[in-house]
C-alpha cells in the first residue's frame, strides 16, 4: 500500500535536495517566505531613512535628493513586488494551496522550484543596481517615462536598466509560479473537494494568481519597451525633447501609452496583494471566532467579481494624466462599482465576528486590525476613485496614506497574523505569544498614528515625493511637526518588526511544541497526519473530503469544529 | 480510496478532468495571449502618432509563414502517428516539424537582416520597432518551445509512455504559435493609422 | 477587550482630530466649490461607515468574547441582510458618484469666452504664455527651442509673433474672469497643482493638455509641481498672482512678445547687460532647480560666493574658482567633480557669448557682491 512517485519525483535524500535544491511545495515557499522578508527589512530600513528626512530635513547629511528619491523608489518596488507579491503567492500560496486542497505537491514540482530560483535571480538583480556607478533608479515605482532615463533622475544608467531587467526576471518566476498554483487548484482537489467547498484562503490566493498571469504581461511589454527606448534609442514611449538642456534623438513617442500599460498592470497589481489578504483573513476570522464565515457564497463571488472588475479600473490612477478626459467617467464609474463587492467582505468579516465565540489569539488580533486598517483604507479609496474628488488629491500625501492604509499595512497585517497562525503547523513550534501582543499592539497603533494624520497633509496640499518643504508658504509650520512625529512613530514600528523577525527566529528553536492542530482548525492542512507535514504531505491515502470549509459550533456536534475530511456518521471510517 | 495508488503529482483518471500539463498549458498560452494582445493595443495606439511610417514587410516572410504553417501541420500528423500508435512516423514528423521551425526561425532573420542593409534599422521608425519587437518577442516563443519539442524528441527516442501526451502539447502549442504568427503579421500588414484610429482612437489624446 | 477600547479610541481620536485638525484645505480661490462639496460629502459618508464598523467591531469583540461554555451560532448565510447591506452600499455609492461625476462634466468643458494662458514646464522651473493681440497662440516645437528661444516658438509662424512671454516663474492673472490653462513640457511629466484653484492637470512631454477655472480671490498662490521630475522636483516652483483687471493689464503689457524678445537677444551687450542675460540665461536653462543664490544647500553648490573661493574636487585635488574654471567646467562638467556632490551635472548647449553672460553672472554673486541680480 504505498503511493508511487511518478515520473522520476523521489523524496529528497541529501541536505542539499531536501533544503536548497528542493521541489517540495513546503520548502520552497520556506525559501520564498524568508527571501521575502529579507528584501522587505531592506524596504523597511530605507522607508525609515526617508522619513528621517522628512520628519528632521539634514538630519542626516547623506541622504542628499538623490539619495531620497532612490529610498522611495526603491521602498515602493521592494514592497509592493518583492515583499508583498512575493509573499503572498510563493509563501503563503505554495505552502498553503497543496495542503488545503488536499494534494501531495504542486502539480509541476520542477518548475516549483525554478520559480524560485529565479525569483531569487530578480532579487539578485534588484540588489545589485544598489552597487552600480550612479546607484539604484529613482524615478519612483511607477517608472514614468519619459523621466526614468533620462539624466535629472538619479541612477538613469546602469540603475534604472538592472531595475527593469529584475523586474522583466521577476515576471517569469511568477508566471512559472502562477502556472502551477492555477493548475494546482484546478487539478490535484482531492476527492470531494469541490470549488464551493474550498477554503476562501485558497480562492484568494487562486483569484489573485490568474489576475498575476494576465496583469504582469502589461508591465512585461511596458518593460521591454523602456528597456528598447533605454539602450537602442527606440521612441516607443519617449517624444521629441530637451533634456536639461540638450536635444535627444527621441521622436514622437507617448508617456501615456506607458502610463495605460503600466496600470494596466498596476491596478490588479493591488487586488494581487488585496485578494490573498481577504482569503487568508477570512479564515483567521472564521477559525478563531470559531464560527463559519458568514455568506460563505457572496464571498467568492465577490472575490471573482472584484478580480474581474479590477482589470477595467485602470486609468483611476490617470485621472490627471491628460489622457481623453471623458475616460474619467467610465473608470470613475466602475471604480466606485468595485467598492460593493469590497463592501461585501468587510460585513461578512464583520458579520462573522457577531454571535461568535471570539478567541483573542496574536493572528485574531491581527486579523480584526486588518478589519479596521482596511475599512479606512478602502474608503479613503471612494475620494481618489471618484474624479473630481480625486482632482485635488491627486499626488498629495492623501495618497500616500490611502494606498499605505490598504495595500500596505493592512495586507502586512494579514501576512503577521498568517504567519502567527500557520508557524506552528511549518515549524511544529508556537510563537512567543508575549512578544506577538507587543508585536500586534505596536505595529497596529503605531501604522495608524502614522497614516492617519497624513490624509490631512494631503487635504492641506502637500505633494508626495518631496525631498523638502522649505519655504512653501500655504504649508504652515505646524505641518513639520505633525511630520516629525510620523517620524518618530514610524522609527518606532520599524524596530518593532525586529522584534517579530527575532520572534521568528528563536521560536524556531525554543518555541514551545505545537500539537497538530492548535487551532482547532476545519481546513485540511490541520488534519496532516505528521506536523510539520512531511514530503508527500499525506502519508499512504490522500483525505477525502465531506463538507464545506466552515464547520464550526455546528449544533449537535460534540466539539465546536468538525474537520472537512470527517466522514458523516453512517459512511464508515474516514479513510 | 483504500489502496489506490495515486500518483506523486495528485492526478486522478477521474473522467472530466484532463492531465494537469494540457491545463498547464492551457492557462500558459492564455498568458502569452495577452502578451501579444497587450502589444497589438500598443502597436495601434503608437501607430495614431504623426511619426509613423510603416516598412515594406519584406518577401521572407511569406516563406517562413509557409514555414511556420508546415512545421504546425508536421507536429498535427505526428499527433495523429501518435493517437495510432506508430511511434516511428511520430519521430519522423516531430523533427520534421522541429526543423521546419528551426527555418522559421532563420526566414525571420533573414527578414531582419534583408531590412537592416535596408536602413530600417530598430530606432528608425517606431514602425520599425515594433517590427522587430514582435517578431523577435514570437522568435523568441518559437526557440522555447523547439526546447520542449527536443525534450519530447529525447523522451520519444527513451521510448517513454508519457511522450504523446507531450507531443500533443507540443503540437498544441504549435498552432498557438501558427495563429499568433497570422495574426502579427496580418496587423502588420494590413492595419493603417486611419484604422487603429476607428479601432482604439482617442485614448491616448 | 483592550482591543475593543482601542477600536473606541480609535473611532473617538479620529472624530476629535477632524475637529481640530488645523491641517485642511487652503481656502478656494477659484470657482470649483462644488469640488469640495462632494468632497464634504464622501467625507461624510465615508466617516460615518468608518465609525459604524469600527464600533460594530469593538462591540462585538466586548459582547462575543470567549468565556467558558460559549458556544458560536451557527449561520452559513442570511440572504434578507446580505440584499439590505448591497442595497444600502449601491444608494450610498450613487450618491458620490452623481455629483462627482456632475462636476466632472463642467470640469472638463471650458468656456468660450475663457483667457487662455499657456503654461510651459521644463526641469525645475515654469514659464508662461499668452496669445497676443491676435487672440492666437502660434505654433511651437522643441525643434526650435535655443537659448535665444526657450520657448520653441516656431520663428516663422506668424501668430506667435504678438505671444506674450513670461520668462520666470510667477504669472498674473485676472480676477474673476475664466482661464483655460493649455499645458506642455519642453523634457519630462510635470504638473500644474496650484491647491487653492482645487483643478489641476499634468504637463506631457510631446501633447498639450488643458484644464480651467476662474480665480475667484486676489492673492498670491504657490504653483507646486505634483508628479516626481527628477532630483530638482520638490524645488520646482511658481507663483501665480491674481489681481484685479487694470492691475493685469499694466502688468501685462509690461512683458515681452516673441518678436521682442528674438531681437534684443540677438544683440551684444557688455557689463551689467551680460549680467542680466546670464540671470535669464540660469533661469531658463534650469540652473537654479540644482545651484541656489542665496547660500542655501541644493543638489549642487551654491553660487554665492562661489566666484573667487577654492573649490576641492571628489580627488582631493583643489582649483580656484575663476572665469577660466568656469569657462571649463560648464563645458566639461562631468570631468572633475566637486567633493560631496553627485556628478550629474549636464553639458548645456551655450554659445561663447553666452557663457561669458553666464560666467559674468556667476561672478556678480562671488564674494562680496551678494546683493547683485538676487531671485
Amino acid at each position: 500500500m504505498a503511493y508511487s512517485h511518478g515520473d522520476g519525483h523521489h523524496p529528497p535524500q541529501s541536505f542539499w535536495t531536501r533544503y536548497v535544491w528542493s521541489q517540495d511545495h513546503k520548502v520552497i515557499s520556506i525559501q520564498y517566505t524568508i527571501t521575502a522578508i529579507v528584501i522587505g527589512l531592506v524596504g523597511l530600513v530605507l522607508s525609515n531613512l526617508m522619513r528621517l528626512q522628512l520628519g528632521f530635513p539634514g538630519l542626516v547629511p547623506f541622504i542628499d535628493p538623490a539619495h531620497y528619491y532612490q529610498f522611495v523608489t526603491m521602498h515602493g518596488m521592494i514592497m509592493v513586488i518583492y515583499l508583498l507579491t512575493a509573499l503572498f503567492l510563493g509563501g503563503f500560496g505554495n505552502y498553503l494551496i497543496p495542503l488545503m486542497v488536499g494534494a501531495r505537491d504542486m502539480v509541476f514540482p520542477f518548475l516549483n522550484m525554478l520559480s524560485y530560483w529565479v525569483y531569487l535571480l530578480a532579487v539578485l538583480v534588484l540588489v545589485a543596481s544598489f552597487f552600480t556607478p550612479g546607484g539604484p533608479t529613482g524615478a519612483g515605482w511607477t517608472l514614468y517615462p519619459p523621466q526614468a532615463i533620462l539624466p535629472g533622475t538619479p541612477g538613469d544608467g546602469a540603475g534604472i536598466i538592472l531595475m527593469l531587467v529584475s523586474l522583466l526576471i521577476f515576471i517569469v518566476a511568477a508566471t512559472m509560479g502562477g502556472l502551477n498554483y492555477v493548475t494546482t487548484v484546478l487539478q490535484a482537489r482531492t476527492e470531494g473537494m469541490t470549488l464551493m467547498r474550498l477554503p476562501l484562503t485558497v480562492w484568494g490566493i487562486f483569484m489573485a494568481t490568474i489576475l498575476a498571469l494576465l496583469a504582469f504581461p502589461a508591465l512585461f511589454v511596458s518593460g521591454v519597451m523602456m528597456l528598447l527606448d533605454k539602450t537602442l534609442g527606440t521612441s516607443f514611449f519617449m517624444p521629441a525633447l530637451m533634456s536639461l538642456g540638450q536635444a535627444l534623438g527621441y521622436k514622437g513617442g507617448s508617456p501615456l501609452l506607458f502610463q495605460h500599460l503600466f496600470w494596466f498592470f498596476g491596478h490588479p497589481e493591488v487586488y494581487i496583494v488585496a485578494l490573498p489578504a481577504f482569503g487568508i483573513v477570512s479564515d483567521l476570522i472564521s477559525t478563531h471566532a470559531r464560527k463559519n464565515i458568514f455568506g460563505y457564497r457572496l464571498m467568492v463571488w465577490a472575490i471573482v467579481a472584484i478580480g474581474v472588475l479590477s482589470v477595467v479600473v485602470w486609468a483611476h490612477h490617470m485621472f490627471v494624466s491628460g489622457m481623453n478626459p471623458y475616460f474619467g467617467f467610465f473608470f470613475a464609474t466602475t471604480t466606485l462599482i468595485i467598492a460593493i463587492p469590497t463592501a461585501i467582505k468587510v460585513y461578512n468579516w464583520v458579520l462573522t465576528l457577531w454571535r461568535g465565540n471570539i478567541h483573542l489569539t496574536v493572528p485574531m488580533l491581527f486579523a480584526i486590525g486588518f478589519i479596521s486598517m482596511f475599512a479606512i483604507g478602502g474608503l479613503t479609496g471612494l475620494f481618489l476613485g471618484n474624479v473630481s474628488v480625486d482632482i485635488p488629491l491627486s499626488n498629495t500625501y492623501f495618497v500616500v496614506a490611502h494606498f499605505h492604509m490598504v495595500m500596505g499595512v493592512a495586507p502586512i497585517l494579514v501576512v503577521f497574523g498568517g504567519i502567527y497562525h500557520w508557524f506552528p503547523k511549518v515549524t511544529g513550534r508556537m510563537l512567543n505569544d508575549t512578544l506577538g501582543q507587543l508585536h500586534f499592539w505596536i505595529t497596529f497603533i503605531g501604522t495608524y498614528l502614522i497614516y492617519f494624520p497624513m490624509h490631512y497633509l494631503g487635504f492641506l496640499g502637500m505633494p508626495r515625493r518631496y525631498y523638502a518643504y522649505e519655504n512653501y508658504q500655504f504649508i504652515p509650520p505646524s505641518a513639520q511637526v505633525l511630520n516629525e512625529f510620523i517620524t518618530v512613530v514610524a522609527l518606532i514600528v520599524g524596530v518593532a518588526q525586529f522584534l517579530f523577525v527575532f520572534n521568528l527566529a528563536w521560536s524556531v528553536f525554543k518555541g514551545r511544541a505545537a500539537s497538530s492542530n492548535p487551532w482547532g482548525g476545519t481546513t485540511l492542512e490541520w488534519q496532516t497526519p505528521d506536523t510539520p507535514p512531511v514530503h508527500g504531505n499525506w502519508g499512504e491515502t490522500l483525505p477525502v473530503v465531506y463538507r464545506w470549509a466552515y464547520e464550526y459550533s455546528v449544533p449537535g456536534e460534540a466539539r465546536d469544529f468538525v474537520p472537512q475530511n470527517l466522514a458523516p456518521e453512517g459512511e464508515g471510517e474516514g479513510e | 480510496m483504500m489502496g489506490t495508488v495515486i500518483p506523486m503529482d495528485g492526478v486522478r483518471s477521474q473522467s472530466g478532468r484532463s492531465r494537469p500539463g494540457k491545463v498547464g498549458l492551457w492557462v500558459f498560452l492564455a498568458v502569452v495571449t495577452m502578451l501579444f494582445t497587450l502589444l497589438l493595443f500598443a502597436y495601434l495606439m503608437r501607430m495614431q502618432f504623426a511619426d509613423w511610417r510603416a516598412l515594406p514587410l519584406p518577401w521572407q516572410l511569406w516563406l517562413s509563414t509557409v514555414l511556420l504553417a508546415a512545421s504546425s501541420t508536421a507536429l498535427f500528423i505526428a499527433h495523429r502517428c501518435v493517437q495510432r500508435g506508430r511511434w516511428r512516423e511520430v519521430r519522423a514528423f516531430v523533427l520534421a516539424g522541429g526543423a521546419c521551425a528551426a527555418a522559421f526561425v532563420a526566414g525571420q532573420l533573414w527578414a531582419w537582416q534583408q531590412l537592416a542593409e535596408q536602413h530600417y534599422l530598430v530606432a528608425g521608425n517606431p514602425a520599425n520597432s515594433f517590427f522587430y519587437l514582435l517578431t523577435g518577442l514570437h522568435g523568441l516563443h518559437v526557440l522555447g518551445g523547439l526546447i520542449g519539442l527536443a525534450l519530447t524528441m529525447a523522451r520519444l527516442r527513451r521510448g517513454s509512455e508519457q511522450a504523446g501526451g507531450y507531443v500533443q502539447l507540443c503540437a498544441r502549442y504549435w498552432h498557438f504559435l501558427f495563429a499568433v504568427w497570422l495574426v502579427l503579421f496580418t496587423v502588420m500588414g494590413t492595419v493603417t493609422p486611419a484604422l487603429a484610429r476607428s479601432i482604439c482612437g482617442g485614448l491616448l489624446s | 477587550m483592550a482591543l475593543a477600547i482601542a477600536l473606541v479610541l480609535i473611532v473617538v481620536a479620529a472624530v476629535l482630530f477632524h475637529v481640530m485638525s488645523p491641517w485642511w484645505l487652503t481656502p478656494l480661490a477659484s470657482n470649483w466649490g462644488q469640488i469640495d462639496f462632494t468632497l464634504a460629502i464622501t467625507i461624510v459618508i465615508t466617516g460615518v461607515v468608518f465609525i459604524i464598523i469600527n464600533l460594530f467591531v469593538a462591540y462585538a469583540v466586548i459582547r462575543y468574547r470567549h468565556h467558558s461554555g460559549q458556544r458560536a451560532a451557527y449561520q452559513p448565510e442570511n440572504k434578507k441582510l446580505e440584499s439590505w447591506l448591497i442595497g444600502i452600499t449601491t444608494v450610498g455609492i450613487v450618491a458620490m458618484l452623481a455629483p462627482g461625476l456632475l462636476v466632472y462634466a463642467k470640469l472638463i468643458n471650458p468656456p468660450d469666452n475663457a483667457l487662455v494662458l499657456e503654461v510651459v514646464g521644463q526641469q525645475w522651473q515654469w514659464s508662461f504664455r499668452f496669445p497676443g493681440k491676435d487672440g492666437q497662440l502660434g505654433s511651437s516645437g522643441v525643434e526650435h527651442i535655443n537659448a535665444g528661444n526657450p520657448f520653441g516658438l516656431n520663428p516663422l509662424d506668424p501668430r506667435g509673433q504678438d505671444d506674450v512671454l513670461v520668462q520666470g516663474n510667477e504669472v498674473h492673472l485676472p480676477l474673476g474672469r475664466p482661464v483655460k490653462v493649455l499645458l506642455r513640457s519642453k523634457d519630462v511629466l510635470h504638473d500644474f497643482y496650484v491647491q487653492p484653484f482645487r483643478a489641476r492637470m499634468n504637463l506631457v512631454p510631446g501633447m498639450v493638455t488643458h484644464f480651467w477655472f476662474t480665480p475667484t480671490k486676489v492673492g498670491r498662490f504657490e504653483i507646486l509641481c505634483a508628479q516626481l521630475c527628477g532630483v530638482g522636483h520638490y524645488n520646482m516652483r511658481g507663483m501665480v498672482v491674481v489681481e484685479d483687471e487694470a492691475a493685469f493689464q499694466r502688468w501685462f503689457a509690461s512683458q515681452p512678445t516673441f518678436h521682442q524678445t528674438m531681437t534684443t537677444s540677438a544683440k551684444t551687450m557688455g557689463g551689467e547687460a551680460l549680467v542680466k542675460q546670464g540671470a535669464m540665461l540660469a533661469q531658463s536653462q534650469g540652473c537654479f532647480a540644482c545651484h541656489s543664490t542665496d547660500g542655501s544647500a541644493r543638489v549642487g553648490p551654491t553660487w554665492k560666493g562661489l566666484y573667487g573661493k577654492t573649490e576641492t574636487f571628489s580627488d582631493e585635488t583643489t582649483a580656484k574658482v575663476d572665469e577660466a574654471y568656469l569657462h571649463h567646467f560648464i563645458r566639461n562638467p562631468t570631468a572633475k567633480v566637486p567633493k560631496g556632490y553627485p556628478p550629474i551635472m549636464p553639458k548645456f548647449d551655450l554659445s561663447d557669448q553666452q557663457l561669458a553672460a553666464l560666467v559674468a553672472y556667476i561672478e556678480s554673486l562671488g564674494k562680496g557682491k551678494d546683493a547683485v541680480a538676487q531671485k
